[in-house]
């Protein structure tokens, strides 16, 4: 820095000079506007704002001035340098800007890329079929009831009024743990879970039971030895077949859609007195396709109603044999075929794809039915 | 049963535009299963008519068949003339291939544009030479009986030429197709149907048992001698005789054409006039040839070592459960299923005994399944027959063969035992209201019960006492009333009512970690597949399970479907990877399945399950009664396995695939950890079918749960499985579920402070063990400690690998210093030093 100029001559400290100062100005905005990125631009604040550059050179010979002249010249000097300042940083917004959305444009990818990387996974609609039952009844306070597969043949059979010479009790339709005495079978169904279920509760009872059950059949298009039942049970005081009408009926439209509902047909089970088929009405046609050879309905066959499931008034034979005073208590059962409701409900045509496990099948059913 | 319309009709007046669909619609309503209606002969159309054979030449062809080329008359409406060919006109020229007519002869000549059953369509076409304007046709064709060695052959006076053949043939009739539940026997007649039709449209039934009433009680005159030493099984014995029956009689058309309708096979007229009569009565009848019976026929039980020669020709060794039929000679018969050869109605047989018998239910069923041997006196009899039957049926079928075969009958009646009276019912007349929770008045009940035949009076008001006929054996309870009285009013009349439920508890805590877990397993990319649980001793072979292994004591059934598989499953492994290699065959190469099932043990030590007790059923057996019975059913307990193969992860754009391994089927099991709840802690372990290398065993706390890992390859090989097929199995019911509340964590805002260690251990110290050792080690200050790199190469040494590890700190009221991070750090890695070993890598 230079010692103060006691004999002031503007003219001679050149730097300062208006003129001078406004043209190392320009030549700064000059340089500003032609930097054309942000590389540049730092280049440019270097040489007209930084320590080197001429406006702060200009500066540092204020000092040399005399006094009265020191102030017109620092206004002067440092007002070009504001301006300079400015417009680098009105010329970076600018530049960053224009970088950003450069940048953006370059990071942008293919979105409709895969990433399956882990490969969905799927549960049977054997098992949420189950699930969904279960829901819409604990909706109603019911509970889920549960038992062995292999099962007490007095469970499965005697407790349910089916003597000892039925004929389901045979080796052409029950599969016997060995010997034949054994006293044991595969449950032929869901229902010793309703004996089950009387032995060890006391009424109010309401349990639904799906579960695994077995049959001597054969694979085929339509059959298989291992199924699949849900089995209800309602066993109160003052029950009648108009609750257990009622049951089913909202059974239907949760399971089929809103307005579906059921009809009775009078026919015999052992362990039920009176006893019916239930026919749930289709609910594809809604019963549109009945005589109407226009609108055929693959669902029901144009007959309206699908058949669905047995049921009845609990025998009060079975009642006794479960410990449930039959004068007091009255109840209603009611039991169907998951995989038969499954073929109707989704057209599955074969029990083949239902009992195979290929993972296409299963997969196509996501993780609810 | 299969109900023909016209005979139906016969009994109850149906109004002629009732048509065979509204009955059967009619009497599904009424609780009978109609599966079908079949319009018998809808399968003939165009002209089906009489002709009359005019004069024929026969002729000889060059592929040896003769053949006659017929003239036919076959009325006005389709004769032509044909006199300028030189025939005997007007009339049809027709080839026929039977020789079994004459001139002069009546026969059923289906004329072009006649369709017969099959879709087979007349036209005229020349065969032989000639132009066959027709076709003369044979019962077969006409799709009536089984006789094609001619052609049918009308007898004169059936008809005249162009005259419709159809209703001559009984032709065209609509017939029911009945499912007769085991309750109603009695539907397995037509009069039984006829009776359920007349109570369905308010009708008057005629019963045709009614027609044949001989006097009330026959009493026995010994028309045959007949002793019956089992009561019990066989209440009541009737045998009647005729004589002098021409055993060339021929069965006429109606008769044949309704046991054909109805399902079974005209044989010859005795045997048409047995089976009509238990069709039309639901009494099964056997007639036997008196001249071959030796001396009384005796009713007993079989004595062990006996044998008969039944009708079909099969040679039946006996039970002495059996009831028989027997004469001097021995066995004649098997009791109410089938009779026996050597007392055959045959070609000379001149005098029948015939026998009408009621036999008890159980017991026929029985002998019927012993011998596999349902037939349709069988079927009948294990449903239950009316016991005051066989007077009339017997005296029915003596009546026809005196009718229909010239016999004479013989004036007595054989009848042995009496005829049972129901025991009657008492009845609250209000109980069908309450249970059906319809208003049935009084009135009502008391008229529906007297319709189906019942007795009823009322001995106080209100207070029904009800005898149920003799044919409905299957009404002994009040609730079997009520089931009358509901079904004949209509279940259509019984309301919707909602019933409400006391409020529930939900899903038990068992049920909800099952179906927590499924889920998981599911969202990890399983795909459940269910598969039968049956297995055989080659699969545990198979999957080298030894010998004395446990899962080896299986549960065997009597009966399985397959003799390769008549075991139960102890294991869901065969089962799945049965499932894995089917998808794998199938062209899905990468796969991961999984099963949530039962399986079956045997209780330790034992080869059998237990023999549960007989329990009573008129009574609630006693809790130590039921505890027998649960003490024999074998444990069940729930597993949940996985099995992998091919790419766990797929190959794609972000580079190379993922092959399945071990690790994911470890992992897998402890997603089904996580999700019910429970910490897993894995054990290297040696256990079949695993590779004794890469197999876990899963602990929930000292529990062994399961094991996981890859499966030896010899399994592999074996059971034809992709190469490092890897698998899991759990038994849930073996993880801890509980339903206490889970305490909060602490969530510390202060920063964390981050420690990475590298630790130097032999190869054979487990991962697990070292970080098990960190944690203990770190203290309370510790966060997390995560695994982050495993290096094993000559800078750690031979035989030695390097886990480095990240741990994190933090406090949950203050920023840690260095000094207390380092301090914790240095804990962990003592406590590592001090169990495992571990040296800190680069020694700092």
């Amino acid at each position: 820095m230079s010692a103060p100029n006691k004999h002031y001559d503007p003219v001679e400290v050149t730097p300062l000079h208006p003129d001078e100062v406004a043209r190392m100005r320009d030549e700064a905005l000059a340089a500003v506007a032609g930097a054309a990125d942000l590389d540049q631009l730092k280049q440019v604040r270097l040489a007209h704002v930084g320590d080197r550059s001429p406006l702060a050179l200009a500066n540092r010979e204020i000092g040399a001035l005399p006094p009265q002249a020191r102030k017109e010249a620092g206004q002067r000097v440092g007002a070009a340098r504001r301006e300079v300042t400015e417009a680098i940083e009105a010329r970076g917004q600018v530049l960053e800007a224009e970088r950003d959305e450069r940048v953006l444009v370059e990071e942008s990818v293919d979105v409709t890329l895969p990433w399956d990387r882990v490969p969905r996974g799927a549960r049977h609609p054997l098992t949420t079929i189950q699930e969904r039952v279960g829901d819409v009844f604990v909706a109603m306070g019911w509970e889920v009831a549960e038992g062995p597969e292999v099962e007490a043949e007095w469970l499965n059979f005697d407790a349910l009024n089916i003597g000892p010479d039925h004929p389901a009790r045979t080796m052409q339709d029950t599969f016997f743990v060995e010997s034949e005495d054994s006293g044991l079978v595969l449950r032929t169904h869901t229902s010793p879970v309703q004996a089950r279920t009387m032995l060890t509760r006391k009424p109010p009872i309401y349990v639904v039971c799906p579960g695994r059950t077995f049959r001597t059949d054969e694979l085929d298009a339509t059959h298989t030895p291992v199924f699949s039942q849900v089995e209800g049970l309602a066993v109160d005081e003052g029950i009648t077949m108009a609750h257990l009408k009622g049951t089913l009926d909202h059974f239907a439209s949760a399971m089929f859609g809103e307005g579906i509902t059921t009809r009775l047909r009078p026919s015999y089970f052992p362990f039920t007195e009176p006893s019916a088929e239930m026919d749930l009405q289709c609910f594809v046609c809604r019963g549109a396709s009945v005589g109407n050879p226009d609108r055929p309905c693959r669902t029901c066959s144009s007959e309206g109603w699908i058949e669905w499931g047995g049921c009845g008034v609990v025998n009060p034979r079975v009642l006794v044999a479960c410990g449930v005073d039959p004068d007091r208590y009255t109840g209603f059962a009611f039991g169907m075929g998951l995989e038969r409701t499954l073929m109707f409900r989704h057209g599955i045509e074969d029990m083949h794809d239902m009992v195979e496990g290929d993972v296409r099948f299963a997969a196509a059913f996501g993780m609810e039915v | 049963m299969r109900v023909p319309i016209s005979w139906l009709r016969e009994y109850v007046d149906l109004p002629p535009e009732v048509s065979a669909r509204d009955v059967a619609d009619t009497l599904i309503q009424a609780g009978l299963e109609v599966e079908t209606v079949d319009q018998a002969g809808a399968d003939i159309t165009g002209p089906l008519v009489v002709g009359r054979v005019l004069e024929f030449t026969e002729e000889t062809h060059k592929n040896g068949k003769t053949i006659r080329w017929c003239s036919v008359d076959v009325g006005d409406e389709h004769n032509i003339d044909r006199s300028d060919e030189g025939a005997a006109s007007p009339s049809r020229g027709i080839v026929c291939g039977a020789r079994n007519f004459s001139v002069g002869d009546l026969v059923v000549v289906s004329l072009p544009g006649a369709v017969l059953p099959g879709g087979f369509e007349i036209s005229a076409r020349k065969t032989y030479g000639h132009v066959s304007d027709g076709m003369i046709c044979s019962v077969r064709e006409l799709g009536i009986g089984d006789d094609h060695s001619g052609i049918l052959v009308l007898d004169a006076g059936e008809g005249e030429p162009g005259d419709d053949a159809a209703p001559i043939l009984h032709l065209r009739d609509d017939v029911l197709d009945i499912a007769v539940t085991p309750d109603r026997g009695y539907c397995l007649s037509i009069r039984g149907v006829a009776r359920e039709a007349a109570i369905a449209y308010g009708l008057p039934l005629r019963d045709p048992a009614g027609a044949h009433q001989v006097a009330e009680d026959p009493g026995d005159d010994g028309s045959h001698p007949v002793r019956t030493d089992d009561a019990a099984r066989c209440p009541v014995f009737v045998a009647r005789t005729v004589t002098g029956f021409d055993p060339a009689a021929p069965s006429p058309r109606w008769l044949q054409r309704r046991v054909q309708l109805a399902g079974m096979r005209p044989i010859s007229l005795a045997v048409d006039i047995t089976n009509y009569v238990m069709l039309e009565l639901g009494q099964p009848i056997h007639g036997y040839d008196r001249d071959l019976l030796q001396g009384p026929i005796v009713v007993r039980r079989a004595r062990e070592g006996e044998k008969l020669t039944t009708l079909d020709g099969v040679a039946r060794t006996l039970d002495e459960d059996d009831l028989l039929i027997t004469d001097d000679s021995g066995p004649i018969g098997l009791a109410g299923v089938m009779g026996g050869g050597t007392t055959e109605l045959g070609d000379a047989t001149t005098s029948v005994v015939i026998e009408a018998a009621n036999f008890e239910a159980t017991g026929i069923a029985r002998t019927a399944r012993r011998h596999k041997l349902p037939s349709e006196a069988s079927r009948r009899f294990e449903r239950g027959v009316d016991p005051a039957l066989p007077v009339v049926a017997a005296t029915r079928v003596a009546e026809l063969l005196v009718e229909l075969g010239g016999a004479t009958l013989e004036p007595g009646v054989t009848m042995v035992g009496a005829v049972p009276t129901p025991p009657a019912i008492e009845l609250d007349a209000q109980l069908p209201s309450r249970i059906v929770g319809v208003e049935y008045a009084d009135d009502e009940v008391r008229g529906l019960l007297t319709a189906i035949g019942c007795e009823v009076t009322e001995p106080a008001t209100g207070r029904l006492s009800v005898v149920p006929p003799t044919w409905r054996p299957d009404l002994t309870d009040p609730f079997d009333l009520v089931e009358e009285v509901a079904r004949l009013h209509g279940y259509n009349a019984v309301p919707s009512v909602l019933p409400t439920a006391p409020a529930g508890r939900g899903y038990t805590a068992v049920q909800r970690v099952r179906r927590r877990v499924e889920r998981a397993v599911a969202a990890a990319g399983y795909v459940e597949a269910p598969s039968y649980p049956f297995v055989g001793e080659a699969e545990f072979d198979a999957l080298g399970i030894p010998a004395d292994d446990d899962r080896r004591r299986a549960v065997r059934l009597a009966n399985p479907i397959s003799d390769e598989q008549p075991l139960l499953r102890t294991t869901l492994l065969p089962g799945l990877l049965a499932t894995l290699r089917r998808n794998v065959g199938r062209g899905t190469t990468d796969v991961a399945v999984f099963e949530s099932g039962l399986v079956f043990r045997l209780p330790p030590g034992e080869d059998a399950p237990s023999v549960p007790p007989r329990l009573p059923v008129d009574r609630r057996p006693t809790d130590e009664e039921l505890a027998a019975l649960e003490a024999a059913v074998p444990n069940q307990p729930r597993r949940i396995a996985v099995a992998l193969a091919g790419d766990r992860e797929p190959a794609g754009w972000w580079g190379p695939g993922q092959p399945a391994s071990w690790a994911d089927a470890i992992q897998a099991g402890r997603v089904v950890a996580e999700a019910a709840g429970v910490e897993l802690r894995v054990e290297k372990d040696d256990h079949a079918p695993w590779h004794p290398g890469r197999c876990a065993a899963l602990y929930a706390g000292d529990a062994l749960v399961g094991h996981a890992g890859e499966l030896h390859p010899r399994v592999v090989k074996a059971l034809g499985l992709p190469e490092r097929t890897a698998v899991m199995e759990i038994e849930l019911d073996r993880l801890p579920t509980t339903d206490e509340p889970v305490p909060a964590p602490d969530v510390s805002t202060y920063p964390v402070a981050t420690q990475d260690v590298a630790l130097v251990v032999d190869e054979s110290v487990p991962a697990a063990a070292v970080q098990a050792a960190l944690a203990d080690g770190a203290g309370g200050l510790l966060e997390s400690v995560r695994l982050f790199d495993v290096y094993s190469g000559a800078q750690v040494g031979e035989g030695r690998k390097s886990l480095a590890y990240a741990l994190r700190f933090r406090a949950p009221d203050r920023t840690l210093t260095v000094e207390e991070t380092t301090a914790a750090r240095d804990s962990a890695v003592a406590e590592a030093q001090r169990r495992t070993g571990a040296v800190l890598r680069g020694g700092s």
